[in-house]
């Protein structure tokens, strides 16, 4: 059947692979800027920024103390958590009852500033990063041949999604999360510290971006543009979901990048644009996105 | 923007002059424009105008509409390419080419406004961020047009009206001088109109001016294609300037650049935005010698803007002189 469109199905699976961890890394980046968003009102421009960031503490850490993947992958968010807290502290905090245009361009700048310096130090060529001894190799399953790292990069993207997923729509802590993202002051009048759920809320945001990071490392190169360039792509696939629902970033993010992965498959010189038509044509017939509201 | 502007109630946006005031300011500007190649490098004033008339026009919408693109790249770049290609290979006088940029500029802005002004706030700004990265991934491919990495090199400057070359230094200098001058007069022109007036009530309280009739996604979009055609003169002006399209004019980058101008500057205020693109262009040319790097002290000033300057250095002023007056 595939040789009939004149496709090895070993090109299309290879693709619709690539596509997936590419939509792995949109729906973690997208989910995180869905969260903040929910609660501070503020794209998070610098969400790229961090996951750059994520990337190079995990080759810090190997570079300079011998910690592996594995350590990695639990300090490197909990470092890029800890920024962003401290930047949330320190300066985002003072915009929130400005117009929410003001924490676009200041996460803007921040992004600017964190790029700037690492392209200074470590310039734009990137640092490799070896894949973890666990998933070197892969496994041939007929159809394609899968590297067990990509599985892993996919398997554990959907359970940080589902896991981040249930926490907010289902446990006590959620509810909380949520009401507040209705309706701050009446929480707040219930006993709740708004403001420290807020910073907490935006460290676990970029934590997820921190995250994503590590995870891209072994993939990837690491390097200072990582970032940027994936940061509009994720924006056109919060468009395409809609902000207002922690599932829909979750699922545009995998969907868009499948899409992606085809179009690279059947017409390879749209790829780079696919989600930016899409973003258009979603935005002419759906203006508050897939799974959006108008708010 | 719901911001509280400096603008003064009633809405003059030159500020807390007097009417006699501006006018003898704005001669001494001029006069400082005509003398300006004497003292300084014309390559450098000419780049410093060409980004001057970009924020201006950029303000347009972010000063005077209350809508935040993040895709002017888009026009500039666009236009600059058109521009370009038109005078090297159809042999347009200069002129002509630059205005098929402005024409080029408009249209994508026509259709970006089109497409991004059913959403507001944020969401306008990453729909125009989108959309300009399309644009740039575009000239990226089209190389028979663009040049790819290369850009588009070798514009000829021409002879203005077919009669005047540019390629004297000085003439280039007054004709872009000139290009400057039009369109800002221009711009003033718009925002001191009835036109304006309902864009600044847009800005103001959008539910209200809604209520009294108006069809605000048509001012919107009427505004946001002037704004991209003024972008796009300035794009194609810069073209002929240093010969070269790329790009880096059409990079997500560029639209990032020409927020912090006209911030730096003054948001809503006439003449912030050029002096924020002065000062903007002089930083990265000293940057360039120094070593540091400039990314990051762009987003150091960037940040500052945001949170302790939002009034921009024009705003602070006017607001100065607001306080001294009462």
């Amino acid at each position: 059947m595939f040789e009939l469109i004149g496709i090895p199905p070993q090109a299309l699976f290879g693709q619709l692979l690539l596509g997936l961890i590419n939509g792995s890394f949109y729906a973690l980046l997208s989910l995180g800027l869905a969260v903040i968003f929910g609660m501070l009102n503020v794209i998070n421009f610098a969400h790229g920024a961090l996951y750059m960031l994520g990337a190079f503490v995990a080759w810090f850490l190997l570079q300079y103390l011998g910690l592996g993947y594995w350590w990695a992958l639990v300090l490197s968010p909990v470092a890029v958590g800890a920024v962003g807290i401290v930047i949330e502290k320190t300066m985002l905090q003072r915009l929130y009852k400005l117009d929410h245009l003001y924490g676009l361009l200041f996460t803007f700048g921040l992004a600017l500033i964190l790029e700037g310096i690492f392209k200074h130090f470590y310039g734009v060529s990137g640092q490799s990063y070896t894949t973890p001894d666990l998933f070197k190799g892969g496994t041939n399953l007929g159809f394609m041949f899968l590297p067990y790292y990509r599985g892993w990069v996919v398997v554990l993207s959907i359970a940080v999604c589902a896991a981040t997923w249930y926490a907010i729509e289902k446990t006590r802590l959620g509810s909380y999360l949520r009401a507040a993202t209705e309706n701050p002051r009446l929480v707040q009048s219930f006993g709740i510290n708004v403001p420290v759920m807020i910073t907490l809320t935006y460290g676990f945001g970029v934590a997820l971006a921190g995250l994503a990071g590590v995870m891209a490392a072994p993939i990837y190169s690491v390097n200072p543009l990582m970032g940027s360039n994936l940061i509009i792509v994720v924006f056109a696939v919060v468009v395409i979901g809609g902000m207002g629902s922690i599932f829909g970033a979750v699922v545009s993010g995998y969907l868009l990048g499948l899409l992606e992965g085809l179009t690279k498959v059947f017409m390879p010189e749209a790829a780079n644009i696919v989600v930016f038509v899409i973003m258009v044509v979603v935005l002419l017939l759906r203006p508050a996105g897939l799974f959006g509201r108008e708010r | 923007m719901s911001v509280k502007y400096s603008t003064t109630p009633s809405g003059t946006v030159t500020g807390r002059f007097s009417g006699r005031a501006s006018l003898i300011i704005g001669a001494i500007l001029i006069v400082a424009l005509l003398a300006a190649p004497y003292v300084l490098y014309p390559a450098f004033v000419m780049k410093a105008l060409c980004f001057a008339l970009f924020a201006c026009a950029f303000n347009l919408v972010l000063g005077f509409v209350g809508l935040l693109s993040f895709g002017h790249a888009a026009f500039f770049g666009a236009a600059a390419y058109a521009t370009g290609y038109s005078a090297k290979f159809f042999g347009l006088t200069p002129e002509l080419s630059i205005l098929f940029g402005g024409l080029v500029g408009g249209v994508f802005g026509f259709v970006f406004g089109w497409v991004a002004i059913r959403r507001q706030g944020i969401y306008f700004a990453m729909i125009t961020l989108a959309l300009s990265q399309m644009v740039f991934f575009l000239a990226l491919q089209v190389t028979g047009i663009t040049g790819g990495e290369d850009g588009l090199q070798g514009v000829p400057r021409g002879e203005l009206f077919g009669l005047i070359s540019l390629d004297e230094p000085l003439v280039m200098y007054y004709f872009v001088v000139a290009v400057f001058l039009i369109c800002f007069a221009f711009i003033w022109r718009v925002v001191n109109s009835p036109f304006g007036a309902v864009l600044k009530s847009i800005r103001e309280n959008e539910p209200r001016a809604i209520s009294l009739g108006y069809n605000v996604d048509r001012f919107k979009l009427i505004a946001f294609t002037l704004s991209a055609a003024l972008t796009g003169v300035a794009g194609g002006t810069k073209a002929l300037t240093v010969q070269l399209a790329s790009l880096t004019d059409v990079q997500w980058q560029m639209s990032g650049e020409v927020i912090l101008m006209t911030l730096l500057g003054g948001v809503g205020t006439l003449v912030g935005p050029a002096v924020g693109a002065t000062l903007v262009v002089s930083l990265e040319n000293f940057l360039a010698t120094s070593g540091l790097p400039v990314t990051t002290v762009i987003g150091v000033i960037f940040v500052v803007c945001v949170l302790v300057f939002r009034r921009g250095i024009v705003g602070e002023f006017n607001a100065f002189l607001g306080r001294r007056k009462h």
